[in-house]
């Protein structure tokens, strides 16, 4: 017996809903509206929300003036390379502890999530320290490296919970109905772990394109992602708002549209399974 | 290609794997245990030894081993008592802001309305943005006190505009990283909420139950387990804010906007006191282990379940 909901009612919850839905939008909203702005027009008080001249010329002055291409390209590379490797490296793990679990199995998923708990700072000195004397300081391939070791432990564990609803029975049947190694592998297995593994590439790029912490003590300029680039224009010189909000909007645009793709995972990768 | 199906067979054989498909196991955990491990202990110990020297990078070859100084001078300093108090500030006032403003949400966004996918879509964007994006955003063109949004609307009500991140620092940081985990709370607490049972739900309903006893003694501890796992998880990443403070405040001004994971950072990289901030960083690592205990229980049912 479904309940009827007056009409009335959904009116009333659908205008509170908008109004609410939209303020917390609205930094976002304010930027990209921003972005189309002349620089005059960005600070003028009273501000215009839509009656302005719209302009692209803030994107092309972004585009030909700092860069932003090149960090653009740093913050693609540095996201899914490390996202990449650390596929290649967590896929196997998962699997095995999925499929094959044994005595201390749950204890390494464990110890393996508490290597995420460890704050940053208890690391940065040496790891700056190292990197300085490797050579790896300002380098995309130094923040490979780190992006891989800190999203490791979500993608093994996001893996992992993927892997597990994968029922082994199925494979039984299929073994029983005459299927080969090869049919068992491409028909059966490679399906069914698809999904797990293209969301949990989507939530590590996602997460890897806003770290903001290691991208922003080891990189000056060469390797700087957008979060270090976009941190660049908080010193006083650089402070036009139009610009500002054209490079914003530029950087947060890709991870948006993933993003919105991504809401079912992101709620599972981000609690470890434990809210599904 | 053909070892690796053979492997997936001995090991889908059901509970009575075999010793082979053990080792090949052991082997293929073995690169993402190997990884982290060393990720874990070779940095941590850097961190530990270089604790107990005075250490400068600014004058280099005069290390020597002092014992417990750093330790006594990083906890002794007054910026510790102001760093740490600003940091449960921070943690609690998010918290509470998040979990508070995210049930009222997930309750919301669960009932039916016209657009309730373009809603949830506006609701998680901020999530999405990088923190230094939000952090800029809002400073600008919000809290500025001349061309900021904020600004214009005192302008325009006929008061005087407030300059935010120089009167209430810590409040302003507390309100931008807020509304970046707003939709992460929203988010996990209406996935719980989409879950309970409406059954249950209706026949309170029909026995008379009203809006406040339903939610305290049906809805609210249905959600319980959501909220602690929110708790948890947020604050293993809120000790850590870094990026909204550095491109905002740089602390400021003093010491009023400077968490741990700050004067840490400053410490170490902007004085260069080696010693000094790895003290303070082994310190941010013990507090945070404290949170990471529990929170690694709840998990740890979790997966027993």
């Amino acid at each position: 017996m479904a309940r009827r909901v007056s009409n009335q009612r959904k009116f009333v919850v659908t205008l509170i809903a908008w109004a609410i839905g939209l303020t917390i939008f609205f930094p976002i909203l304010w930027t990209i509206l921003t972005s189309f702005k002349t620089e005059a027009e960005a600070i003028a008080s009273p501000p215009s929300f839509l009656l302005f001249d719209w302009t692209l010329e803030n994107y092309s002055e972004v585009n030909e003036r700092s860069d932003y291409f090149l960090h653009f390209m740093n913050s693609v590379i540095i996201s899914l390379g490390s996202t990449l490797l650390g596929l290649a490296i967590a896929i196997p793990a998962a699997w095995s502890m999925a499929f094959v679990p044994g005595k201390r199995t749950k204890d390494i998923l464990m110890w393996m999530l508490s290597t995420k708990m460890l704050p940053p700072v208890g690391v940065l000195i040496p790891i700056y320290l190292l990197f300085r004397d490797f050579g790896l300081l300002d380098t995309r391939l130094g923040l490979v490296i780190v992006l891989t070791l800190i999203n490791l432990p979500i993608i093994v564990w996001m893996l992992f919970t993927y892997f597990k609803e994968i029922p082994g029975e199925i494979l039984e049947a299929a073994r029983m109905d005459g299927a080969t190694l090869w049919n068992e592998v491409v028909h059966v297995l490679t399906p069914m772990a698809v999904p797990g593994i293209a969301s949990t590439l989507l939530l590590n790029v996602i997460l890897a394109w806003n770290e903001a912490f290691w991208t922003l003590n080891l990189t000056a300029a060469k390797a700087a992602p957008l979060t270090a680039f976009i941190a660049s224009y908080s010193s006083p010189e650089g402070l036009f708002y139009a610009k500002l909000s054209a490079a914003s909007t530029l950087a947060i645009a890709p991870i948006l549209i993933l993003g919105w793709f991504s809401q079912k995972q992101l709620v599972r990768g981000l609690t470890f399974g434990a809210v599904k | 290609m053909a070892d690796r199906s053979r492997f997936f067979r001995s090991e889908l054989a059901g509970p009575m794997a075999t010793a082979h498909s053990r080792a090949a196991a052991r082997f293929m955990i073995s690169p993402a245990v190997l990884l982290l491990l060393g990720w874990m202990i070779v940095p941590l110990s850097m961190t530990v030894y270089f604790s107990f020297l005075s250490y400068n990078l600014l004058m280099p070859g005069m290390e020597e081993f002092i014992g417990f100084t750093n330790y006594e001078f990083f906890l002794t300093d007054p910026a510790f008592f102001e760093a740490l108090t600003n940091t449960i500030l921070l943690v609690v006032g998010v918290l509470f802001i998040t979990i508070v403003g995210g049930t009222a949400l997930a309750l919301l966004l669960d009932q039916p309305f016209w657009g309730q996918g373009i809603v949830r879509i506006l609701v998680i964007a901020p999530f999405f943005v990088m923190p230094t994006v939000s952090a800029l955003v809002w400073k600008n063109m919000f809290m500025n006190p001349v061309n900021g949004l904020f600004a214009h609307m005192a302008k325009g009500m006929g008061l005087e505009p407030f300059d935010f991140l120089a009167h209430a620092p810590l409040f302003s940081i507390i309100l931008i990283v807020a509304w970046q985990w707003l939709p992460f709370a929203t988010l996990i607490l209406l996935t719980a909420l989409q879950s309970l049972d409406q059954e249950q739900l209706e026949a309170s309903e029909m026995d008379g139950a009203n809006f406040g006893s339903r939610f305290i003694y049906i809805v609210l501890p249905h959600m319980s387990r959501a909220i602690t796992v929110v708790i948890l998880i947020q604050t293993i990443f809120l000790l850590s804010v870094f990026a909204e403070i550095l491109v905002t405040t740089n602390g400021g001004p003093g010491y009023a906007s400077t968490n741990i994971t700050y004067l840490v950072y400053a410490q170490s990289l902007l004085q260069f006191d080696v010693g000094g901030g790895s003290a303070g960083g082994i310190i941010a690592v013990i507090l945070a282990n404290i949170v990471a205990i529990f929170l690694m229980r709840m998990i740890g049912k979790n997966l027993e379940a």
